[in-house]
Order: structure tokens, then C-alpha cells, then sequence
């Protein structure tokens, strides 16, 4: 069971790691997660039944994610339209999308087709179980990935991408357009989230166009929850937290899931208690803000 | 280097709120030009330097830099030959980045690729030019910019700034936030890289002496207009008394804005 928890937290840490880079990074609270989400599982599942290899299928759910990115940032640019305003947009019309994308379907069981998850059981076969062959193969992947994202950051265009959140001003002053690095940011934070609704998809051996309800607001939870945890500047300890953060929240929601109906909860409150976490993060750090300050 | 044209701007046109701030003005300056601009507050010095950058376009005139028309051209692209600094010491670095992050950023201009440039020759370049500031600051290169005090975080944007080497340097009252002992380091720094690179450079300042002491050239602007504008030997032998008789034969009225009488 606890296996269970830390992959499903390592599978959610990559939509947080795209939800981070684009709240946090590019101070851009992009909604579209809602959409992309269970777009990169509707892509992930029609590939599979098509019988495209597992592997195209992930890199095809990541580009699905990121031209949803695009769609976001482009109504945002040429529109002026807000950021928020752009992503509902974007979200609400990737519903229907998804349920295209599925052939007029809204769910796809994947069972007994093969799966990255099913070839790896099987390249593991007699020496790890299935469980634990998920779990090192979902750190392998969350690891490498939090570690090109750390890379990328070191880079000079990941250097304007930190300054874009920070003083949108000094980047125009330094003769880079900021319309264009949203749409870069915008879509590479998108392509994380569809990556991650593509192997959540494969792991619960479904791909549902609800899938993403709400997901963005789970996926600023765990942002939150890593922030209480490792306090730095360092964008190494940054993606970390943001990882340990996503594990923490599925934790959470685990014991919610299972010991909750001690107190008569049942999982439909789960999602005000998400809403109620990241309401009582916001007040811890408002809080610690002020007396930072010597108002409280 | 850069050519202003009989240009208006009008914010708000033909509504009730309509308001000309910048009026059939023409400005040149040559290459290695220093210019200062004073003016009360509401003359339109501002407005003058978001034309000139593309953070507003004019309604009428014509604007050219390096003989290339601009009037139209956005900010990010015309920022390419231009060095801005603002009166606010937090407008010009990213503060939850570090020292050498924000340099980083600044040391070249436009678009990049997702490549490494911040290695260790790198670092020790940006450590060597932080050091000519005399603050302490190369021991804190991986410090967060937050951690600096204003006058700190002015004269390191002034290093960033000449560092992404830009052919013209708009100072818009860049010493205004400072504390008095801070304004005249941060006067030092400018007045010392202005001279090194020789950069054409338009100074806007509240305060008349460093207006007649810097640069070879002073204009003065109220309501929208070039109203004083002196240059050379003229400037040379400018006093305070003397400008401010201009003023008042120019405009028929008393020069009244305290602001810029009283400030030193």
C-alpha cells in the first residue's frame, strides 16, 4: 500500500512540477492543467488501442499538452485576454476535445493492452515485484525529469523565465519579448501535465475525460505543502520540495481516503479538504509574512 | 543616434480625460551626447522617455534611432540599443535571484537559447566588475538581490546595465529613492561608466545642480515643451540664478516649483 502512495505522488509530482513552473516561476496561474491533464490520458489511452508503441504514445501526450499550453498563452498574448480568463477558455473547450480525441467516448479502460507499466513488470519479471518495479521506475522517471528541469533553469533562457515572475519590466529592458516566453513557459509546464494524466492513465488502467477536475488545485496544494518543507533559493531544492510535496499530498489524501470515515468522511470531501489545506498554507504564510514583518 | 520629430502625445483623445502631455517636441542628441532634463513634475520627462524606449507610442511625429525609423517598434525590440533605469531601486533586477543570476540575464540582450553560459570564468568576470563598485558585494554573489539595500541594488543596475552594452543610457531620476550619501555613489558610479564607454545618455533629475554640473547639454521642459535647452560653453558657465531667469523669461511667470529650487 505504501508503494501505492509514493507512486501515485511521484505520478501527481510531474503535474505539480508543471503547475510550479507556471504559478510560481512565471507567476502565470494557468487553469488549462484542468484540461491538459486529462488530455495527455485520452492521448496516452487512443494510442495505446491503436497500438502505437508506449513510449511514441508519452511523447505524443506531451506534445498534445504542450499546443494546449499554446492555446493558452496565444489568447493570453494577442487578446490581452487575463491569464486566468485563458486558461478556463483553453480548459472548457479540451473537454470536448478529449472526448474527441476518445471518439465521442468519455472513458477508456486499459486493460490487457500493453502498457510502459506492463513492459516494465515484464523486463522485471522474477527479480522485483510489479510494485516495487512501479515505484523505482517512477523515481527513475521523476528524477530525470526534475533534474533536466533544474538544468534548464541554470540556462540562460531559464534565467529571463525566473526574472519573467519576478519583474516582468527587466526582460522587456533587456530586449527579450515576454509573449513569447509565456508561450514557451505556458506550453513546456503543459507538456509536464499531459505527461503526467498519460501515466496516470496507464497506472489506473483508465483514461476518463474527468480525470482533471480540479487537478490544479491539487497541484497547488503540493506546491504549497513542499514550500513548508525546505526553505531555499536554489532552484535544485525548489523542484525538490515541490516533488516531496505532491508525495505528502497524496499521503494526506490517503489517510483521508481510508481513516476518514472515523469522523464520517467520506472521499466526495475530499476535495474541501484540498481547498481547506491550501486556504490554511496561505494564512501560514501570510502570517509568517507579517511577523517577518513585525506586524503580527 | 537618436531623432525625435515633432512629436505630440495625447492620452485619452476625445474623451473628457483627454490630455496632451508632449507637445510638437523635437529632440536630437549626437553620439556621446550627456543630456540632462529637469522640469516640474507634470512637464512630461517621463512620458518623453516611454517614447523614446516604445513603452508608449506617440500620436504624432516621427521617431528614428541609429537612422532607423522606431516610432512604431515595440519596447522589447527597441531595447535592444537601449539601457533604461528607473527611479525605483527594485524595478531594475529580479529580487528572489541571486547576484550573479541577475547578471547573467543582463549580460547580453534579446532572445537566447537553452544553453549554460554561467560557468566559472563567467562568474569570476562578474565578481571582478561587482568589486569595481567598492561595496563588499563579490563575497555575496549567490546572495538574493532582496538582501541589498536600495542604494546597493541602484548602482548594481547600473553595472547590469552598461554590462548588456546598450548604445544609449536613459536615466530616469535614477538617484530620486536614495538617501543623499547613496545618490552621490550612485552619481560617482554613473558619471564614471558613462565616461568609460562613452554612451549617448539622456538624464532626467529633480535636482538643478546635478542637472548643471553633469553632462554637455541641459533642457529644460514644462507643459510638454523644450522650454531652456543650453549646450557647450553655455552649459559650462550655467548657474542656478541664471536658469532660472531663463525660465521665468521664457514662461512670463516665477519659476515656482519648490521641488526643484529647494533640492541640492
Amino acid at each position: 500500500m505504501i508503494e501505492g502512495i509514493f507512486v501515485e505522488g511521484l505520478i501527481y509530482a510531474i503535474m505539480a512540477l508543471g503547475v510550479f513552473f507556471t504559478f510560481r516561476i512565471l507567476d502565470f496561474p494557468d487553469l488549462t492543467v484542468d484540461g491538459s491533464f486529462p488530455m495527455g490520458a485520452v492521448i496516452m489511452a487512443t494510442s495505446l488501442h491503436a497500438g502505437v508503441n508506449p513510449l511514441s504514445g508519452l511523447v505524443m501526450a506531451f506534445c498534445g499538452g504542450v499546443s494546449a499550453g499554446f492555446v493558452t498563452a496565444a489568447i493570453h498574448n494577442k487578446l490581452k485576454v487575463p491569464h486566468l480568463l485563458a486558461g478556463i477558455l483553453t480548459m472548457t473547450m479540451l473537454y470536448s476535445v478529449n472526448i474527441r480525441i476518445l471518439s465521442n467516448r468519455a472513458n477508456l479502460p486499459l486493460l490487457r493492452v500493453d502498457t510502459i507499466l506492463t513492459r516494465v513488470h515484464s523486463a522485471c519479471e522474477g527479480i522485483l515485484s510489479p510494485e516495487i518495479a512501479s515505484l523505482i521506475f517512477f523515481i527513475l522517471v521523476v528524477l530525470g525529469l526534475k533534474l533536466a528541469l533544474d538544468l534548464f533553469f541554470l540556462t540562460d533562457l531559464g534565467l529571463v523565465f525566473g526574472a519573467l515572475g519576478n519583474n516582468e519590466q527587466m526582460v522587456r529592458v533587456q530586449g527579450v519579448n515576454p509573449a513569447t516566453l509565456k508561450l514557451i513557459g505556458v506550453g513546456l509546464s503543459n507538456g509536464l501535465v499531459a505527461l503526467s494524466g498519460a501515466f496516470a492513465a496507464q497506472y489506473q488502467g483508465f483514461a476518463d475525460v474527468n480525470l482533471g477536475q480540479g487537478i490544479v488545485v491539487s497541484g497547488l496544494a503540493s506546491v504549497m505543502l513542499g514550500e513548508f518543507l525546505i526553505k531555499s533559493n536554489r532552484i535544485w531544492a525548489l523542484t525538490l520540495r515541490v516533488v516531496l510535496g505532491a508525495i505528502l499530498f497524496k499521503a494526506i489524501m490517503y489517510l483521508g481516503r481510508y481513516y476518514g470515515y472515523y469522523i464520517n468522511m467520506t472521499p466526495n470531501d475530499l476535495k474541501l479538504i484540498t481547498g481547506v489545506l491550501i486556504i490554511i498554507s496561505l494564512a501560514a504564510s501570510n502570517y509568517k509574512r507579517l511577523r517577518a514583518k513585525g506586524d503580527a | 543616434m537618436i531623432a525625435l520629430e515633432c512629436i505630440t502625445k495625447t492620452f485619452n483623445p476625445g474623451t473628457p480625460g483627454e490630455k496632451t502631455v508632449i507637445r510638437n517636441l523635437s529632440l536630437t542628441a549626437d553620439p556621446g551626447d550627456v543630456i540632462t532634463i529637469i522640469g516640474s513634475n507634470g512637464a512630461g520627462k517621463t512620458t518623453l522617455f516611454n517614447l523614446i524606449s516604445g513603452a508608449v507610442f506617440p500620436s504624432a511625429g516621427e521617431i528614428r534611432m541609429k537612422d532607423r525609423k522606431v516610432t512604431f517598434e515595440p519596447e522589447y525590440r527597441r531595447a535592444m540599443h537601449i539601457g533604461r533605469i528607473f527611479q525605483d531601486p527594485l524595478a531594475g533586477t529580479a529580487s528572489n535571484m541571486t547576484i550573479e543570476d541577475n547578471m547573467m540575464i543582463t549580460a547580453k540582450k534579446g532572445f537566447r537559447w537553452p544553453k549554460i553560459s554561467l560557468n566559472r570564468a563567467m562568474r569570476q568576470k562578474f565578481a571582478d566588475l561587482v568589486k569595481t563598485l567598492d561595496m563588499g558585494l563579490e563575497t555575496r554573489m549567490k546572495a538574493n538581490v532582496s538582501s541589498l539595500s536600495g542604494g546597493q541594488r541602484q548602482a548594481l543596475t547600473l553595472l547590469m546595465t552598461v554590462l548588456s552594452g546598450p548604445d544609449i543610457l536613459l536615466l530616469d531620476e535614477h538617484t530620486a529613492a536614495l538617501d543623499p550619501s547613496n545618490a552621490a555613489m550612485v552619481m560617482e558610479q554613473t558619471q564614471r561608466v558613462i565616461q568609460e564607454r562613452s554612451l549617448t545618455t539622456l538624464m532626467v533629475t529633480h535636482n538643478m545642480n546635478h542637472a548643471i554640473a553633469f553632462g554637455n547639454r541641459l533642457i529644460m521642459m514644462d507643459a510638454g515643451e523644450i522650454i531652456v535647452d543650453v549646450k557647450g560653453v553655455e552649459k559650462q558657465d550655467l548657474t542656478r540664478e541664471a536658469l532660472i531667469q531663463m525660465f521665468a523669461d521664457t514662461r512670463k511667470k516665477a519659476f515656482e516649483s519648490d521641488e526643484v529650487l529647494l533640492s541640492t
